[in-house]
């Protein structure tokens, strides 16, 4: 057996023999999905080098390895939220909510939201809301086609539920805090479903962060659903330590009319890998999604997207750029599917590395599957290092190399910081990317998170 | 402030620069001519500092001091300034950003704080008017998508911030209209001091007619074949090369 088959099994283990405490939890329509989602993750098993599209990520080293102990149950463990978080960002400060370990925090305090505006645990949600989430939970994300899927379905337990009904406008964005702490090395199953109603709109801010210097090996996965009419922002910022792995799953269902924006700011972590599959099911759509990953050491930071249009008169846009040094490594693998009837499609998709080390190694490719002739699409990628004209020109302006060179990278980064529409979110974004270019690791200073 | 004692220089392998001699003081200024492909980019690039060049022989003093292990930025903060004759451009970095961090990079290694904000922008609005730019051009980023005047003029007014002691300016005229030439000399003149100086490289005598030069000197194959006063200008413009390239 390969090292992956062996944690194959383990986990088949893991889950066959707490099955009860798993199942146990009070979520029963999560309940529902965990029988089929461990029979597709036997028979699809983890995925290889060999499987296409994780032939630049090796799961292998960074899956397997010594004891993982796994939470079944939200850890009794209280924080003091005042501690941890002070955001001093006004437009930020006032909707914070805590994920602990994947476990939607117990003493999350009230947040103020319009009228009709759900913000709770996704176990909460499938007690409460027991329509909204059989309508909408394990829609967008199928495990039968994809292993890590249906590991997280098998286990997911909770995570994050928003839902913005018809008609509300959330004017400032929800802050949702991952925070991942043990005192032993842990996997971590997050799951959240977020469901923006026609006319809706809003936007949500995730922030990853692991607490402690402990292994972390989690396997994140978010739907989204946005109704006609609607424009939705989800920004990301994943910054974990070293010894973590992060597998997330971004599955996003678009109606017509929508306009819906990822930006994910990879700034540090040992592996992460991000999936992001939107399928723009109404005319007139626009996905974007924009992705900055900085990697050094031996960090390894891929991404995956998969746009799917399945309607004509959309749009989508891709950008993602990346900045890799010393022996990490990255991939980017890009997809435009295009159907049939999707006519007057326009799908847009850039991709741009710099290699600062001469051993960092980037791997890039564009896949297009178009079928039809009424499309206007474009692709490119680049990897380079940094213009070495330019760093002569802005030295010989008298500003210090080391600067010059954090001049260039930042202006790289900024293209898809530039993209985040809050204002204040943007700069926030742009002081935590400047600080970990010039190698402090990217905490917000306020936050009182230690990185290890 | 300048002096350069048999300057040779490699690029790959080949020699560029076989054997400067120049000497350079304050309140001068320096006119270098000769056909394309002589080396005067490379003589420009080598006393910048640009690293690329490797200096084979051959010494350069500025202000009393061998700059020739010095990087590229120390030169400037000691108050060398080139303006390029390809200037390059700089996607993402505002015009403003890029010359805050100049100022202050100056600054700072004069023992001076920061320039404050206001201080800043009062600097930036006086020298925009030396060279008539625009503040839609300090709003974008370096160079991008500036024309060629523009990207000329935004060399003079780069050097206007910094108030360098050695200019050299590398064609700056090249691909300057009547008007835009009139307005980059202007600004040249205007800030020259008899405690600066300015080596001004072209290959036409046109530039001269403004900034009328102390020096004219003819560098050819990399070696300064001929020096005199500003006549010799004119002689070459009506001669042409032609007699240069025969004699060498
Ligand atoms: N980056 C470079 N790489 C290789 N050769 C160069 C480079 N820059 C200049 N040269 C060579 O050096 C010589 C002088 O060029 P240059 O200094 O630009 O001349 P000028 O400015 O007088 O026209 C030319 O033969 C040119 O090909
Ligand atoms: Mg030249």
């Amino acid at each position: 057996m390969t090292k992956l088959e062996t944690l194959q099994h383990e986990l088949l283990d893991l889950f066959t023999s707490n099955k009860e405490t798993i199942t146990g939890q009070d979520a029963p329509l999560l309940n529902e999905f965990r029988a089929s989602a461990f029979d597709d993750f036997k028979r699809l098993g983890i995925p290889t080098k060999k499987h296409e599209n994780y032939k630049y990520t090796n799961l292998e080293s960074y899956l397997t390895g010594p004891e993982y102990s796994y939470e079944l149950a939200p850890l009794n463990f209280e924080v003091n939220l005042d501690d941890l978080f002070h955001c001093d960002i006004p437009e930020l400060a006032t909707r914070i909510a805590l994920v602990l370990n994947g476990f939607y925090y117990k003493h999350n305090r009230p947040v103020d939201l319009p009228e009709g505006v759900i913000l709770c645990g996704l176990a909460e949600a499938s007690r409460e809301y027991p329509e909204l989430i059989k309508k909408h939970y394990g829609k967008y994300a199928k495990a039968e086609n994809d292993s890590l899927v249906a590991l997280n379905t098998m286990f997911a337990q909770d995570g994050v539920f928003l839902y913005i009904p018809k008609n509300v406008v959330l004017d400032t964005p929800i802050q949702i805090i991952n925070i991942a702490f043990s005192l032993m090395d842990l996997r971590i199953t997050r799951r959240n479903l977020i469901i923006v109603e026609d006319s809706a709109q809003g936007s949500v801010l995730f922030c990853d962060h692991t607490l402690c210097g402990k292994s972390f090996i989690t396997n994140s996965l978010t739907e989204i659903y946005v109704g006609e009419n609607t424009n939705f922002d989800l920004t990301r910022l994943q910054n974990e330590n070293g010894n973590s792995t992060q597998i997330s799953n971004t599955f996003i269902h678009q109606e017509g009319n929508s306009n819906l924006t990822t930006n994910t700011l990879s700034l540090h972590g040992g592996l992460i890998r991000n999936n992001t599959y939107a399928k723009l099911n109404g005319e007139n759509s626009y996905n974007n999604t924009y992705g900055l990953f900085l990697s050094d050491g031996n960090q390894h930071m891929s991404t995956f997207t998969n746009i799917h249009h399945a309607k004509p008169h959309c749009t989508s846009d891709q950008l993602v750029k990346g900045i890799l040094n010393d022996t990490s490594t990255g991939a980017f693998n890009g997809k435009i599917y295009v159907d049939k009837g999707a006519i007057k499609t326009e799908a847009y998709q850039r991709n741009n590395n710099i290699l600062l080390s001469k051993t960092a190694k980037m791997n890039t490719k564009p896949q297009l599957e178009i079928y039809n002739d009424d499309v206007k699409c474009s692709h490119g990628a680049t990897i380079g290092q940094l213009d070495t004209n330019a760093l002569f020109y802005i030295r010989s302006r008298g500003i210090v190399y080391e600067e010059a060179r954090h001049l260039l990278m930042y202006a790289f980064a900024n293209e898809v910081i530039g993209k985040i529409k809050l204002e204040a979110l943007r700069e926030r974004m742009i002081d935590m990317v400047d600080r970990r270019l010039r190698g402090e690791l990217g905490a917000c200073e306020n936050c009182k998170i230690i990185h290890n | 402030m300048l002096e350069i004692k048999n300057l040779h220089a490699n690029i790959e392998g080949k020699e560029i620069l076989k054997g400067i001699d120049l000497i350079v003081k304050p309140g001068e200024v320096h006119a270098i001519m000769g056909p394309n492909g002589s080396g005067k980019s490379t003589l420009a690039s080598v006393l910048a500092g640009r690293d690329i060049f490797e200096v084979t022989d051959g010494s350069v003093s500025f202000l009393g001091k061998d700059i020739l292990d010095l990087p590229p930025e120390d030169r400037a903060r000691m108050g060398m300034f080139l303006g390029f004759q390809y200037p390059v451009e700089i996607p993402g970095v505002s015009m403003v950003n890029f010359m805050k961090a100049a100022i202050n990079e100056h600054r700072k290694y004069n023992n001076l704080d920061p320039l404050s904000a206001s201080d800043f922008l009062k600097l930036m609005r006086e020298k925009k008017e030396i060279v008539e730019i625009t503040s839609t051009l300090t709003n974008r980023s370096v160079n991008e998508g500036f024309s060629g005047g523009e990207k000329k003029k935004n060399e003079i007014f780069q050097m206007a911030m910094l108030d360098p002691k050695l200019a050299i300016l590398d064609e700056t005229d090249s691909g300057l209209d009547i008007d835009a030439l009139r307005i980059v000399a202007s600004g040249v003149n205007k800030l020259r001091t008899q405690h600066n100086a300015t080596i001004v490289i072209t290959h036409y005598q046109r530039l001269l007619d403004h900034i009328v030069p102390d020096f004219v000197h003819v560098l050819y194959k990399g070696r300064i074949v001929k020096s005199s006063g500003k006549e010799l200008a004119l002689e070459l413009e009506e001669k042409g090369y032609e007699w240069i390239k025969e004699q060498y």
